[in-house]
């Protein structure tokens, strides 16, 4: 094994890591840039046999953010990929960059540590829906609500895929599975209504079979500037095959899709027939185009400050799945964590670089002498 | 007083004529009492500090409530700081106190018990008012009924003096009252003649923005002070010489404080940035505190939602090149079980700093113990060996530290560092370390592939071991050309892919076993205390009870018996000739806060009759009282034929 030692010199303001992520942080657009312009679709795949069962969901996103990811600029080197467990989980073992395995429900709390102190790296979090929302769902919300830097893709195929078949927290009421032979009794989550109320600064919708749609919520993702989540409606075909028909079926999807474009008036269905309109409580509800005036249209906007009309947005489809918004709901700017944490360090260190021995000799000592 | 041979002196004549004498002593144990929001440990803080800077030795014990505020006057919100120091090295904070200050009848009834017969009792005969003797169960007032005749008893009506001192603060009374703490001080310092400078300094500093609080404050000390000199209820004050400590420039220092400097200390040995991970839990949360002030040293701290995403975080950030680094006690530690044995899987640096508690569950939070041994050794599921390491003292807290994060970066493993309640709240002197004789803990990332594919193309196996460490290569992101996947599915031998082979899997628990074991011959030989060097009785022990033990040790020898004190900072893995040490001895006893972890250890791995003494009243052991139970175990070792008798 080669290595290279690892020098410093102490009592310099900062460490040779600090000075990397500074030194990335300053001319990432350019190197990184270079770097990647040779990369395809190919040099982000590993030599590991793909596991997922033949037809999932999961092939199509893979490939999809396979193919994407060089377009980006940034370089392999410098993307990590960490996952928590479940089927989804899997995906940094196929990917050719850093990348993390973890443990159930914690990757957020993972890549808020890698993000927050490499702030140079693009961190990336691969989960589930029982892993994101179940046994995770603390660590979620509070990566959400400090903006830490990362992307998270939330894989929702309403069920519990690796265990074989229980009902999940996005499952719908009633659902018959293993462990709920009469019916699930819990009433499910919105992850995008949950991440709004996390006051998430990027939330987009896609699914796994709209390559185009995935691709373009996924670019927006990772260029935004603070934790962005995605949720990814995805079909489990061997135990929830056809969660999604409603929406991914040509003869029904139109009716019940309602896409996303900011700047774009909301209206969707077969000719047009139904837009979203302003109701009398301040939120959200759909009409019919031609019973309405033009001017009641709601014009779609991702960047309002107020999450609470991205999250109206997100109330209008009901568990299953009519008037689902696809696209990105929210896209505001606003600090990031792991960015605020190194201006507390550099403002930290404008008086010069800590002293250990002022430091470990505090400021009350004697002397003994001999 | 238990001065062996104290000596007096005439003293100066006081302003009012008094002539006072000096009483020279050679060690006291004082036992500050009164309500949770009386002041006691801040008190006992200044007058640790006056002490320090004396040049006595000396050793702490605070004890207080888990509740913030318990209801004024009662037993529960009772809150005491024990102080020992002396004109000599003492290792423990005192069995018993020789002073009992009671700022209240709740604070002396909760510790009369432990006042020695005829040990002084200093009490604020202001809150000897009816309600608050009715509030702990007196029916009459103690200091006027006789039941304290067994004891001097000096009551001084704390309070009202207080008052009258700051009468033209221009403060309330409620505001005024608190300052009696100060006042009390005030007294202590002029019995004791410590010196005074420190205080009045450290007042002007802390309130700072409140001049007025701070003039009331320095007023009512010195109050204090001066009533000392000029009354008669104390014709006596006590002089304790400083103590013959090794040249050098000493400080004050708490075990938390001492981790927490060890921690920066390793990250700027190391080189690299230190990332906390931590959640809020007693007694360890100022260790997070301490850390977050530290940021000009490039350290990083986050408080985490949970436990559990507090070593995620720290083991992410070990992932990116950070020495990663999560602090907790016992319920922590529980539920940072499973992000430990990622940690084990994954072969990242970590030091997990568990500040032990009263267990199980919520337990005590406030009180010592030393019951997550067994925890720390095993409690995580699968074979996941984690080296284990514990410090014996508070200024120690700092070279174990260093040695943790030594351990955790050149193996590339968790490392477990068991402090305990006692420990970090206690304080000690501190010998200052000089930087450049700290450890060197720089680490090699890897930075070139270490192997070949099949065909040639050169590759990084991220579990190719280094032969001698048998730790993993460190390959960062950022790093080009050397992306990885870890995780915490079973690795292949070498290249770390997914691997369910049975005989992979058996050959990776062995080795992560043997790197774990290995560690043996990288630390010192087991630290035996054998003066006589004819011992036939070993006391062994760990962590924090290095102190009582050593004290309850110098006893036994002041009584003609040999007895040897081997102690242990190396609790996983122990020292590669400890089964040989052990071997050495008749009887080996082994004193520990728990219920007998450490014996089990030992009697399992080297088949030695360790007899276990163990005790769990949330307090360090009592050295006279471990003497004698050391005593009983050398005076029934049967005499062998070359040690006699006598006829």
């Amino acid at each position: 094994m080669t290595t290279s030692p690892h020098v410093h010199d102490l009592g310099m303001p900062g460490t040779p890591i600090d000075a990397r992520i500074q030194q990335a942080i300053a001319d990432s657009v350019e190197t990184q840039g270079e770097k990647q312009a040779a990369l395809k679709a190919k040099d982000m795949k590993t030599d590991q046999e793909v596991r997922w069962c033949p037809g999932c969901g999961d092939y199509v996103i893979l490939n999809a953010v396979q193919s994407f990811l060089p377009s980006l600029g940034i370089a392999r080197e410098d993307m990590v990929i960490v996952s928590g467990i479940g089927c989804s989980s899997r995906f940094p073992y196929y990917m050719n960059t850093y990348g993390m395995h973890s443990i159930h429900g914690r990757a957020p709390a993972i890549a808020t540590g890698l993000a927050a102190s490499r702030p140079d790296l693009s961190v990336w979090v691969v989960t589930g829906d029982g892993d994101a929302l179940s046994i995770g769902g603390n660590h979620l919300i509070h990566a959400l609500r400090r903006n830490v830097d990362m992307t998270i893709l939330l894989f929702n195929n309403r069920i519990y895929g690796l265990t074989k078949g229980q009902y999940s927290p996005t499952s719908e009421v009633g659902k018959v599975t293993k462990s709920t032979p009469m019916g699930s009794l819990d009433h499910p989550f919105n992850p995008v209504s949950l991440a709004l109320g996390a006051d998430a600064t990027f939330v987009g919708r896609a699914m796994d079979s709209d390559r185009k749609g995935l691709t373009e919520v996924l670019r927006q993702a990772a260029e935004h500037r603070g934790t962005a989540l995605v949720e990814i409606y995805q079909n489990c075909n061997i135990f929830n095959d056809g969660a999604f028909d409603l929406l991914k079926d040509p003869a029904t999807g139109p009716t019940w899709t309602i896409p996303l474009r900011h700047g774009e008036p909301l209206v969707f269905g077969p000719d047009g027939a139904s837009c979203v309109v302003r109701d009398e409580f301040g939120g959200l509800r759909v009409a019919e185009t031609n019973q309405v005036d033009a001017s009641e249209i709601v014009v779609h906007d991702a960047t309002r400050e107020d999450p609470s009309y991205a999250f109206a947005l997100s109330r209008l489809s009901s568990q299953d799945l009519r008037y689902t918004p696809m696209g990105v709901f929210r896209s505001v700017s606003k600090p990031t964590y792991d960015r605020m944490m190194l201006d507390q360090l550099e403002e930290a260190r404008t008086q010069g670089p800590g002293d250990l021995e002022a430091l470990l000799a505090g400021t009350d000592t004697w002397t003994v002498s001999a | 007083m238990t001065a062996l041979e104290p000596t007096t002196t005439p003293g100066s004549s006081a302003p009012g004529g008094l002539v006072k004498s000096v009483v020279e002593l050679d060690r006291v144990v004082i036992r500050l009492a009164g309500d949770s929001g009386d002041g006691m440990q801040l008190t006992g803080n200044r007058f640790t500090s006056e002490t320090a800077s004396f040049g006595n030795d000396l050793s702490t014990l605070p004890n207080f409530p888990a509740e913030i505020r318990a209801p004024t006057g009662t037993l529960p919100g009772v809150s005491s700081f024990q102080l020992h120091f002396a004109d000599h090295d003492i290792m423990t904070p005192g069995d018993a106190p020789d002073v009992l200050v009671a700022m209240n009848p709740a604070a002396l009834k909760a510790n009369l018990g432990d006042l020695p017969g005829g040990g002084l009792v200093i009490a604020d005969s202001d809150e000897f008012t009816p309600r608050n003797l009715a509030k702990v169960g007196y029916a009459t007032n103690p200091l006027e009924d006789g039941s304290l005749d067994g004891w001097q008893v000096v009551a001084v009506p704390l309070t009202s003096m207080t008052l009258e001192a700051l009468a033209d603060s221009g403060l309330g009374k409620k505001e005024a009252e608190r300052s009696k703490n100060m006042f009390t001080l005030g007294l202590l310092s002029w019995m004791y003649h410590r010196p005074t400078e420190g205080t009045v300094r450290f007042l002007e500093r802390q309130f700072r923005r409140k001049p007025g609080i701070a003039a009331a404050n320095i007023a009512a000390f010195r109050a204090g002070y001066n009533y000392g000199e000029t009354t008669e209820a104390f014709a006596v004050s006590y002089e304790i010489k400083p103590a013959p400590m090794p040249p050098g420039r000493y400080r004050n220092i708490s075990g938390n404080q001492a981790l927490a400097l060890g921690l920066v200390a390793a990250g700027q040995r190391s080189g690299l940035p230190v990332f906390l991970g931590a959640y809020p839990i007693t007694p360890a949360s100022d260790i997070l505190h301490e850390l977050s002030r530290h940021k000009a040293f490039g350290v990083r701290t986050f408080q985490a939602e949970d436990e559990i995403a507090g070593i995620g975080a720290a083991l992410g950030a070990s992932f990116g090149g950070a020495l990663g680094i999560t602090t907790t006690s016992g319920p922590g530690v529980s539920l940072k079980s499973e992000a430990l044995g990622l940690a084990v899987m994954t072969e990242l640096p970590l030091v997990v700093v568990d500040v032990q508690r009263g267990g199980p569950s919520t337990g005590l939070p406030t009180k010592t113990e030393q019951s997550d041994l067994l925890q720390a050794m095993f409690g995580r599921n699968g074979e996941a060996p984690l080296p284990v390491i514990a410090p014996r003292s508070p200024g120690d807290c700092f070279d174990a530290a260093l040695e943790a994060a030594r351990i955790a970066l050149k193996y590339r493993t968790p490392v477990m560092l068991l402090s305990d309640g006692y420990l970090a709240n206690g304080a000690e002197p501190w010998a200052v370390p000089a930087v450049d004789e700290l450890p060197d803990l720089r680490v090699e990332f890897a930075t070139e592939p270490n192997g070949a594919a099949a065909d040639g193309t050169p590759e990084f196996l991220p579990y190719l071991r280094d032969p001698e460490t048998l730790a993993r290569p460190w390959a960062v992101p950022g790093t080009a050309g050397m992306q990885h996947r870890i995780g915490g599915l079973e690795k292949a031998d070498k290249s770390g892919n997914i691997s369910y082979d049975p005989a992979n899997h058996d050959l990776m628990t062995r080795l992560r076993q043997a790197k774990v074991d290995g560690i043996a011959a990288d630390i010192p030989p087991t630290d035996v205390d054998d003066p006589d060097g004819d011992a036939r009785v070993a006391v062994i022990g760990w962590g924090s009870t290095y102190g009582p033990i050593g004290a309850a040790c110098r006893r036994i020898r002041r009584s003609g018996r040999s007895v040897a004190q081997i102690h242990l900072r190396h609790v996983n893995p122990m020292p590669a000739d400890l089964g040989e040490v052990l071997g050495r001895y008749d009887r080996v006893v082994c004193p520990e806060m728990n219920m007998g972890q450490l014996a089990l250890l030992l009697r399992a791995k080297y088949l030695v009759d360790v007899q276990s003494h163990t005790q769990v009243r949330g307090l360090p052991f009592r050295a006279a009282e471990l003497a004698a139970v050391v005593q009983d175990v050398i005076d029934s070792t049967t005499p062998t034929a070359s040690t006699g008798g006598t006829t």
